[in-house]
């Protein structure tokens, strides 16, 4: 039987199964209090799902705040839609604006990994499309576990071809984004998804439902069983199946690209003929989040009629239509005069369209089920208004001991062993080349991108007459955010925004994700409470906004935490791609090798010490932003005046592993002098540092640029296209073909 | 010139098929897979993509659609087609090539740029290129290993229908290295990798694809 509002007026103290639903008592007792009643079944399953940590950001909400607060105007300026949209959005200049954002699908992935990354990239990219804007680009931030343990070795082929299958169908070009190995990950990686597009500024579309009469249409793919509870269940507490009585089929979605595709092109042509008031995808919590975040963004009620949904099972209750997670759905807000040209475009792309509701007068979401009231809410209570959490932070009693374990006292190399290092290092699976898996995604469709990995960052063209486009990378150390999460959040920002900087485009907008334990444990909330810190006061320091953002809690295996990772995205424009500077050197003979910004002995969290001794203790590298800002707005200049032919910036692995990058990445050798003690010159990850080849011929106006600007540089040596070989004088030489074969041999040894 | 490219539901690459017809001054035309019209074209694209969502298996379904059947028509009297990835499995779903494209011998989707030698240079799309030259195009595909019989292998290498080889190590385990063929007559041509995705070293690891759009220009200002 149909639990009805009149029903539920009717039996007053009826038991239900809300903390099977992750809901506490007090939470039960407030959505009561809101209704004066209890919940129905349907009302039960909207408020459980979207009262979740996942839906409601309940433990971070409070946290988050800080990123307004921190926000000033100027920051502002050129924010088109921010925190709190389904994406956020920049102007870029010249009509455009870009849409971007990251998400985490880390639970789905480890249950599932091939439809779990592949449900991440079809659910950001939903996001994208929801702002109007086409979808250009993704890009996939992963951990995983140690690269040799049996479940890595069942996890990562699955997750990379997931993310390929998904994204190579829909015709997304992936440009970029990590693969990292620590241990911490080893129950629980993390799969990260980040999509931009772009649409012309007056083409933005908000989510939001307004004006009595107009009609939500339901389009895309039909509603199942699948997926159902997955948001509260596998986001907001353990893998335990505790709703093991009801029927359901596996709680990871599965996607279907190819329907995606479709729902795109046809989403798009629906917003050129402007027939659409408002849009919102469906993904986590289906239609409940999509019905009540429309209704509650518009200046009406809503009613929506649930039989009518489109169905490919049978027998599904109002709830579990209400809480599906199917994939490749939109919902739409369309005036009554042009229901009829929508549901022709839906004709010419086959998409199943059908008109589920209405906007209302009045403030009441109001979902019948064959004319009986199952659904009886404010929308608002449902999705704005759900428990706010002040969780207990305090920063772990083992915090002390582990800066205090500094690597100072670890033996260091010398001589011929620092030669060895520089390819053993390479070949580390964190900095060994990570083709096996780029080369399963597409990096070409669509003919605009200009850089890809193993760039510094990835660029797109996105307009083909003016060649303005954008450059993006994300990053995160979770080494560094363990050592000092405030630093550590830093340094993320600073080398997402130095890796846009060494590709010519200047940053302009930041987005990220937070991936982080469980909120119950106080020595989490105090990692998230100090990253949180970290990169609003890098943001404010950088004078660029923080746009959107995501929050991923309980990350964790048992009781042990994944190292917090705040994944940061950095989004910059180029005026021109053509002036964009390559990674890779050699593209004219005897270029000089510059080194930009200062090296100091640091070595906390490094990769060195994660490699050679397997220590992780000490303080990470300073991150200074000023520095970050006129480091870019030197490469920027270079760039633009034609005086860089390459730059890669220096991150984990330091200078040495810079060198062999570049070189192995334009095919180049390179003679290198350096002064000073040579494993500091070489393996410190001193941050704020760029390695840059500059034509001869500009190398006097360049160095004269940085000295200008008081930017410290250092000559440290000359490409050299006839050696083959990377030389480090008082060292010696490393052939290109053997540091090829360190760097680019370990990832196949070890999944293919 | 008028040069059609054809969008099935799925297809991904006709955007740079589109753009490739332009930046050889050709005039692009896009045909729409339920059309029963090739709009007056002069020659048609069959871009890359998953048609349909290549479920069943790839071009399966898409040899079936109305475009493909004023497709086979028109070939059949001499209007050059290109296939290009899935557009050369479709081709060779609707028997105007020989053989089939199955999954590559690794099991994984392949992204690279790709070393071609030119085996070929007399098919409409092909006359740009020196006998031998090499080209550095992308190749991006599941499905690209090329299988036929051994008499129609045979036959291919006996008539000089082999368009391109690959060159190096072998990406996807194609019988004898092919990477494109012809029909007898030459006037349709499929392959594998994408020419379209290398028209412009701004985008492209060459600009070495043109060649083709701008031979198939050449042939129709000749003729």
């Amino acid at each position: 039987m149909i639990d009805t509002v009149k029903n539920a007026e009717s039996t007053p103290d009826q038991e239900q199964p809300y903390k099977e639903l992750g809901l506490k008592d007090d939470e039960y007792a407030r959505i009561k209090e809101i209704l004066g009643r209890r919940p129905t079944d349907a009302e039960l399953a909207m408020y459980s799902v979207m009262w979740s940590e996942h839906c409601s950001y309940k433990s971070s909400k409070v946290h988050l705040k800080y990123f307004g607060e921190t926000t000033t105007d100027e920051m502002r300026s050129k924010m088109l839609a921010g925190i709190g949209e389904n994406a956020g959005v920049v102007d870029i200049g010249d009509g455009w604006a870009v849409t971007f954002k990251v998400e985490s699908h880390n639970h789905p992935s480890y249950v599932e990994p091939y439809q779990g990354a592949a449900t991440g990239v079809g659910g950001i990219v939903r996001d994208i499309l929801a702002m109007g804007a086409r979808p250009l680009a993704v890009m996939d931030p992963l951990r995983f576990g140690k690269p040799d343990a049996a479940d890595t070795k069942r996890v990562l082929p699955g997750i990379v071809a997931g993310v390929g299958g998904y994204g190579n169908c829909l015709g997304l070009p992936n440009i970029g984004g990590e693969v990292v190995f620590d241990e911490s990950y080893q129950g629980n990686p993390l799969v990260n998804a980040l999509c931009v597009g772009a649409m012309k500024v007056e083409d933005l579309h908000l989510a939001h439902a307004s004006g009595a009469g107009n009609k939500v249409i339901l389009y895309g793919a039909r509603t199942g069983l699948d997926g159902i509870g997955g948001v509260s269940v596998l986001a907001s507490e353990t893998f335990d199946d505790t709703a093991g009585k009801r029927k359901k089929l596996p709680s990871v979605q599965v996607g279907d690209p190819f329907t995606e595709k479709v729902l795109i092109e046809c989403s798009l042509e629906l917003f050129e003929k402007g027939i659409v008031v408002g849009i919102q995808d469906l993904g986590g919590a289906g239609l409940s989040c999509a019905t009540s975040e429309l209704a509650s963004a518009g200046d009406g009620g809503m009613h929506v009629w649930l039989e009518r949904v489109p169905l490919r099972a049978t027998g599904m209750t109002p709830a579990e239509i209400l809480s599906s997670e199917s994939q490749e759905r939109m919902c739409a807000v369309v005036e009554p005069a042009n229901v009829e040209a929508f549901m022709e475009v839906c004709r010419k792309w086959d998409v199943i369209a059908t008109e589920i509701g209405e906007v209302t007068d009045g403030d009441r979401l109001v979902i019948t089920y064959h004319d009986e009231v199952v659904v009886d809410v404010p929308p608002r209570t449902v999705a704005h208004e759900g428990p706010v959490y002040h969780r207990p932070i305090e920063r772990p009693a083992d915090q002390d001991e582990l800066q205090a374990n500094t690597p100072d006292s670890l033996p260091r190399p010398a001589g011929d062993e620092l030669l060895e290092l520089v390819k053993t290092q390479a070949a580390s699976p964190n900095l060994a080349s990570k083709r096996w898996v780029t080369q399963q995604y597409d990096r070409y469709v669509r003919g605009n991108t200009v850089l890809a990995q193993p760039s510094d960052g990835g660029m797109i063209q996105i307009d083909e007459e003016t060649h303005r486009g954008v450059a993006l990378s994300t990053d995160c150390n979770g080494r560094y955010t363990k050592l000092d999460p405030y630093e550590g959040a830093k340094l993320a920002l600073a080398e997402a925004y130095r890796n846009v900087a060494a590709t010519g485009a200047t940053p302009v907008a930041v987005t990220n994700c937070l991936n982080f334990g469980s909120p119950e444990d106080p020595g989490v909330m105090w990692q998230f409470e100090q990253a949180v810190k970290g990169l609003a006061d890098g943001c404010a320091e950088l004078g660029i906004p923080v746009t959107g953002g995501n929050v991923s809690f309980y990350n964790q295996t048992g009781s042990t935490a994944i190292l917090p990772t705040p994944v940061v995205g950095v989004l910059g424009v180029i005026d021109d791609v053509r002036r964009r500077i390559p990674t890779g050197i050699g593209a004219e003979a005897g270029e000089t090798l510059l080194l930009l910004g200062e090296t100091k002995d640091e070595f906390g969290g490094s990769e060195w010490a994660h490699v050679v001794h397997g220590h992780l203790g000490g303080l990470p590298p300073k991150a200074d932003l000023k520095r970050e800002k006129l480091l870019g707005e030197v490469l920027v200049a270079g760039s633009r005046d034609g005086m860089v032919s390459a730059a890669h910036d220096l991150a984990e692995g330091g200078l040495a592993q810079a060198l062999v990058e570049t070189c192995l990445i334009g095919e180049t050798g390179a003679r290198v002098f350096l002064d000073g003690d040579l494993f500091t010159e070489l393996f410190s990850e001193s941050a704020g540092r760029v390695l840059v080849a500059v034509p001869r011929t500009e190398e006097q106006r360049f160095t004269d640029m940085c000295t200008a600007r008081a930017l410290p540089w250092r000559k440290v040596g000359v490409v050299d296209p006839e050696s083959n070989a990377l030389e480090i004088q008082n060292l010696g030489q490393l052939p290109l073909d053997e540091l090829r074969e360190a760097w680019e041999g370990t990832l196949p040894a070890l999944f293919d | 010139m008028r040069v059609g490219v054809i969008t099935f539901p799925g297809t991904l690459d006709d955007v740079d098929a589109l753009r490739a017809v332009k930046y050889a001054d050709g005039e692009a035309v896009p045909l729409w897979h339920g059309d029963h019209d090739l709009k007056g074209v002069d020659a048609v694209i069959v871009p890359g993509g998953f048609s349909y969502g290549d479920y069943l298996r790839c071009g399966a379904i898409a040899r079936f659609a109305p475009v493909m059947q004023e497709v086979v028509e028109a070939a059949n009297k001499g209007m050059p087609v290109l296939g290009i990835c899935n557009g050369f499995q479709i081709l060779a779903e609707a028997h105007l090539l020989p053989g089939a494209l199955v999954r590559n011998h690794k099991l994984h989707f392949v992204c690279r740029d790709q070393w071609l030698k030119v085996e070929n240079n007399t098919t409409a799309w092909t006359t740009r290129y020196d006998p031998g030259a090499e080209i550095l195009v992308p190749l991006k595909s599941g499905e690209g290993g090329y299988q036929a019989n051994e008499e129609t292998l045979r036959e291919l290498e006996g008539e000089g229908r082999v368009v391109f080889r690959y060159v190096g190590e072998n990406p996807n385990g194609s019988r004898n290295n092919i990477a494109g063929i012809t029909n007898a007559r030459g006037n349709v041509v499929g392959l594998m990798p994408h020419p379209e995705h290398a028209i412009d070293a701004l985008t492209g690891p060459t600009d070495d694809g043109l060649g083709m759009f701008l031979s198939l220009l050449d042939s129709v200002v000749k003729a």
